[in-house]
C-alpha cells in the first residue's frame, strides 16, 4: 500500500459516471428503448422462422460468397447447433453482435474517414482507440450497467465501444494507403473532395475497410458472450451458467456454438472485402454517377477544399523530394 | 522542331510569376532570405525550398519542356501550374485566370476547363474500365454518360488503343496505361496539358514511340504542352523550348539548339555532355559558308580559278537568288577552258547531295558517305546555304569547334595540279586577249 499519496483517478470516474446517469438519463433512456426495440424486431427475423428455413437462408449465403464448400460446411454447423441444442441461444447471439457491429461500423467508419483527411484528429484518435482496445473488456461492463441497467442493452452498448477501434484503425489506413498520384489525378481534373471520397478513396479502401468491418464483427462476437455477465441473452449465458457450475459438457456445447458462428461470420465477411463470388457488387457498388456537376451539390463544402487542396504545408514535408546534396 | 514551331503562337497559355515554394516552418522568411540572396543550403532551418523564383510563359501551342534531376524542385513546380500544391510565394496565370490564392471552387472550374494533367505512374483508377478512366474529366464537368463515353471513344481511337476500352487498367502493359492516361487527359479536351514525367516509367523502346506520337498528337491537336522529365534526350526532343532547373531555381532557357550549343553555365555544360547530338542538332545550325562556289553565268575559267585558289575540284554553279544547279570539277573545267567553250552547263553535273535545312546531323552521315563532296544545304526554295563537309559533321559531334585559325583547306583536292590549272588559264587568257586584239 501506498503511504505517500493516492489518486482518486477512479472514484472521479465514477463520479463522472454517476453525473452523467443523473443528467442524461433522458438520453440513455432513449438510447435504452431504440437498442432494445431493435433488437426485438432482428430477433424476431431469426428466431420466427423455424431453423431449417433460416438454415438454408445461411447456407445459400453462404454459396454465393465462398461457393458450395463453405455452404455445406456451414449448414453442417448449424444443423450441429441445433442438435447440440443451442440454436435459439445462437440466433440471439447473432442477433447482438449484428446490432452491436452495425453500430460500431456506423460510428467507426466515417470516424476512420475523418482520421485520414485530418492529422489532427487523428492525433487525437489514436491514443482514444489504444485506450478502448486495451482496457480489460469487463470494465466497460461496469458503466454500461449503471447507465443502461441489466439486459441486453448494456452488453450491446459495452460491444460497441469495445469492438469500434479496428473499424476506425483500418479505414483509415486503407485511406490514407490509396496511391497519392491517383488522389491528384482526381483533384487534377477538378474532382471536389467528396467526389474523390466517394468514387476514389472509398472505393479504394474498401478491401482495407471490409477487413476492418470483419475485425469489429470477430470482436463484437466475443464481446457478446462477455456481456452475458450484465445480463446480455444468448450462448454467454450457458457458458457463464457452466462456470458457475463447473459444468464441463455444457460448457463445451455452447462454446463450440460459438466457435461455429464465428467462423460462419468471419468467412462470410471476409469475402466481402476480398470482393469474391456474388459479394463483389460491395467493392463494385460505387458506380460513376451521371448527371450534375460537382459543384452544384458541394458548394458549401468549398472550405473543406481549401485545406484539401492545399495541405501539404506545414504536415507534410515528407512528401517534398530530397533535396539534392 | 521546326516543324512543331509552326503550332506555336504569341498568345501565353500559362505563365509563372516568381514562384516559390518552401517546406517547413516559416516559409514566408525562408522566401524572405532567398530572395536577397540566400543559397538552398543556407535557409535549411527554415524550411526547404524546393522552388526558388521560377519564372517563364509558356506560348500557346508550344511543348514547352522543365528539365532537371530529381530534387531539383520540377515536380513541385508542375503541382502549382495548376494549383495541386499552393505557391508560397508568386503567382500562376493560366489563360486569363491568376489561379493563385482562387477560392477552391473556381480552381476546380479552372482544372476542369483549361489544364489537365498526365502522371508519372500513370494514376488510372483501377477500378474503372479504359474507356471509363478517359471519361473520367467529363464525368466530373457533368457531361450525360452517353456523350462522354462516346467522346473518350474517340480519344482512345487517336492514342492508338481501339478496341480496349472494355478493359480493365490492369490488363494492359505500361506504355498502354500511359496512353489510357494521355487519352484522359485528351478527353478533357483542355488547352494545356501538364505532363509529369510521363514516360519516364515506361522502357526506351515504349518511350521513344510515345515521345513520337505525342510529337504527332500535338502537331494535330495544337495543344500547349508542359513537359517535365529528367531524360534531357528527351527534353531535346520534345521541346520548343526547355527550361533547365537545379537546387530548386531555372538555370536556364531556351531552344534545345540554344542549350546546346550556348550552355548558360557549367552545370547545363556539363548535363548536355551526354546528349545525343545527332538528333538535335540541324544541318543549318553545322553548316559553313560555301566557298567553292560560280555563278552560272560567269563560266569555266572563272570556276577554275576559283577551285584553283581554293585548292578543291569541284564548286557549286549558283542560278539567280542563289539557287544550287549542279557542281563542276576541275578537269572537266580544264577540258572546256582548253577548247575555248565559255557556257558550263556541259560538265555541270548533280554528283552531290544536297540536304534541307532542319535536317538532323543524325540523317546526315549516308549522304555524306556517299559523295566525297561537302553535302550542300538548302532551303525549301533551292537556295544553297551552306554546305557541311564531313570534318564539320564530325566535329559538331563532338562538340569542338573546326575553326582551328588556319588556312581552311576543302575537300575534295585538286585533282590536277594547280601549275597545270595555271598554265590552261594562261594560254586561255592569252588566247582570248589575242582574240581581243583582233
Amino acid at each position: 500500500m501506498n503511504d505517500f499519496f493516492r489518486i482518486p483517478l477512479g472514484t472521479w470516474v465514477e463520479g463522472g459516471i454517476d453525473f452523467i446517469t443523473v443528467a442524461f438519463g433522458g438520453v440513455f433512456d432513449l438510447i435504452k428503448l431504440l437498442i432494445s426495440s431493435l433488437y426485438d424486431v432482428v430477433n424476431f427475423v431469426f428466431t420466427a422462422p423455424p431453423f431449417w428455413v433460416v438454415i438454408v437462408i445461411f447456407a445459400v449465403l453462404a454459396f454465393m460468397a465462398r461457393g458450395w464448400v463453405f455452404s455445406l460446411g456451414s449448414t453442417l454447423g448449424f444443423v450441429l447447433i441445433v442438435g447440440l441444442n443451442q440454436w435459439d441461444n445462437a440466433m440471439d447471439t447473432l442477433t447482438l453482435v449484428l446490432i452491436a457491429a452495425s453500430i460500431a461500423v456506423v460510428i467507426s467508419v466515417p470516424l476512420g474517414i475523418l482520421a485520414a483527411k485530418y492529422r489532427t484528429v487523428s492525433n487525437i484518435m489514436k491514443p482514444v482507440l489504444d485506450f478502448l482496445q486495451t482496457m480489460p473488456a469487463f470494465v466497460y461492463l461496469i458503466p454500461a450497467l449503471t447507465l443502461f441497467r441489466v439486459g441486453d442493452v448494456p452488453g450491446v452498448v459495452a460491444t460497441v465501444v469495445f469492438a469500434l477501434a479496428p473499424g476506425v484503425r483500418l479505414t483509415e489506413l486503407g485511406i490514407r494507403g490509396v496511391d497519392k498520384e491517383i488522389v491528384e489525378a482526381g483533384q487534377a481534373f477538378g474532382s471536389s473532395p467528396s467526389r474523390i471520397l466517394r468514387q476514389i478513396q472509398l472505393p479504394l479502401a474498401m478491401p482495407s475497410i471490409m477487413a476492418g468491418i470483419n475485425q469489429v464483427i470477430m470482436l463484437s462476437l466475443s464481446m457478446v458472450v462477455i456481456g452475458a455477465m450484465v445480463g446480455a441473452s444468448g450462448l454467454g449465458k450457458p457458458v457463464i451458467q457452466s462456470l458457475s457450475r463447473i459444468d464441463v459438457a455444457l460448457g463445451f456445447e455452447a462454446g463450440l456454438a460459438v466457435v461455429i458462428l464465428a467462423i460462419f461470420l468471419d468467412r462470410l465477411t471476409a469475402s466481402f472485402g476480398l470482393g469474391k463470388g456474388y459479394f463483389r457488387f460491395v467493392i463494385d457498388s460505387f458506380p460513376s454517377r451521371s448527371g450534375k456537376p460537382d459543384d452544384a451539390s458541394s458548394a458549401d463544402l468549398a472550405d473543406a477544399d481549401t485545406i484539401n487542396s492545399s495541405s501539404p504545408t506545414v504536415d507534410e514535408p515528407a512528401e517534398l523530394t530530397p533535396p539534392s546534396r | 522542331m521546326p516543324s512543331i514551331q509552326e503550332n506555336v503562337t504569341e498568345e501565353i497559355a500559362v505563365s509563372a510569376k516568381n514562384l516559390y515554394k518552401v517546406f517547413g516552418r516559416r516559409p514566408k522568411e525562408a522566401v524572405e532570405r532567398l530572395h536577397n540572396g540566400a543559397t538552398r543550403d543556407e535557409i535549411t532551418e527554415l524550411g526547404t525550398a524546393a522552388v526558388i523564383d521560377a519564372s517563364f510563359d509558356v506560348h500557346k501551342g508550344e511543348i514547352f519542356v522543365v528539365m532537371g534531376l530529381s530534387g531539383s524542385g520540377k515536380s513541385t513546380l508542375i503541382r502549382m501550374l495548376n494549383g495541386l500544391w499552393d505557391t508560397t510565394s508568386g503567382s500562376v496565370t493560366v489563360g486569363e485566370d491568376t489561379i493563385t490564392n482562387m477560392s477552391a471552387s473556381k480552381l476546380r472550374n479552372v482544372r476542369r476547363k483549361r489544364i489537365s494533367m498526365v502522371f508519372q505512374h500513370f494514376a488510372l483508377f483501377p477500378h474503372r474500365s479504359v474507356i471509363e478512366n478517359a471519361a473520367y474529366a467529363l464525368e466530373v464537368q457533368g457531361v450525360a454518360r452517353e456523350d462522354r463515353l462516346a467522346r473518350a471513344q474517340k480519344t482512345i481511337d487517336l492514342v492508338g488503343l481501339k478496341g480496349w476500352g472494355h478493359k480493365m487498367p490492369s490488363e494492359l502493359s505500361g506504355g498502354m496505361q500511359q496512353r489510357v492516361g494521355l487519352a484522359r487527359a485528351l478527353t478533357a479536351d483542355t488547352d494545356v496539358l501538364l505532363m509529369d514525367e510521363a514516360f519516364s516509367a515506361l522502357d526506351p523502346l515504349i518511350r521513344r514511340e510515345m515521345q513520337e506520337q505525342l510529337v504527332e498528337l500535338q502537331q494535330e491537336l495544337g495543344k500547349t504542352i508542359i513537359f517535365i522529365t529528367h531524360d534531357l534526350n528527351e527534353a531535346m526532343f520534345l521541346g520548343d523550348r526547355i527550361a533547365v532547373m537545379r537546387d530548386g531555381r531555372i538555370v536556364q532557357i531556351g531552344t534545345p539548339e540554344d542549350i546546346l550549343t550556348d550552355p548558360a553555365n557549367d552545370y547545363v555544360e556539363q548535363f548536355v555532355q551526354d546528349v545525343d547530338r545527332a538528333r538535335v542538332l540541324t544541318a543549318s545550325s553545322v553548316m559553313e559558308p560555301a566557298r567553292s562556289t560560280v555563278l552560272a553565268g560567269a563560266g569555266p575559267r572563272a570556276a577554275l580559278k576559283t577551285m584553283r585558289d581554293l585548292q578543291t575540284s569541284t564548286a557549286f554553279v549558283l542560278g539567280r537568288d542563289r539557287k544550287l544547279q549542279g557542281v563542276v570539277r576541275d578537269a572537266d573545267a580544264m577540258k572546256l577552258v582548253r577548247k575555248g567553250i565559255s557556257d558550263l552547263s556541259s560538265i555541270l553535273s548533280d554528283d552531290f547531295n544536297a540536304v534541307q535545312e532542319d535536317t538532323y546531323l543524325s540523317e546526315l552521315f549516308v549522304p555524306a558517305v556517299e559523295s566525297p563532296l561537302p553535302l550542300a544545304v538548302v532551303d525549301e526554295t533551292g537556295r544553297l546555304m551552306g554546305v557541311v563537309p564531313r570534318v564539320t559533321l564530325l566535329a559538331a559531334l563532338g562538340n569542338v569547334s573546326t575553326d582551328t585559325g588556319d588556312i581552311i583547306l576543302l575537300e575534295p583536292p585538286l585533282t590536277v595540279p594547280s601549275e597545270a590549272i595555271t598554265d590552261v588559264l594562261e594560254t586561255a587568257e592569252a588566247a582570248s586577249m589575242k582574240e581581243d586584239a583582233r
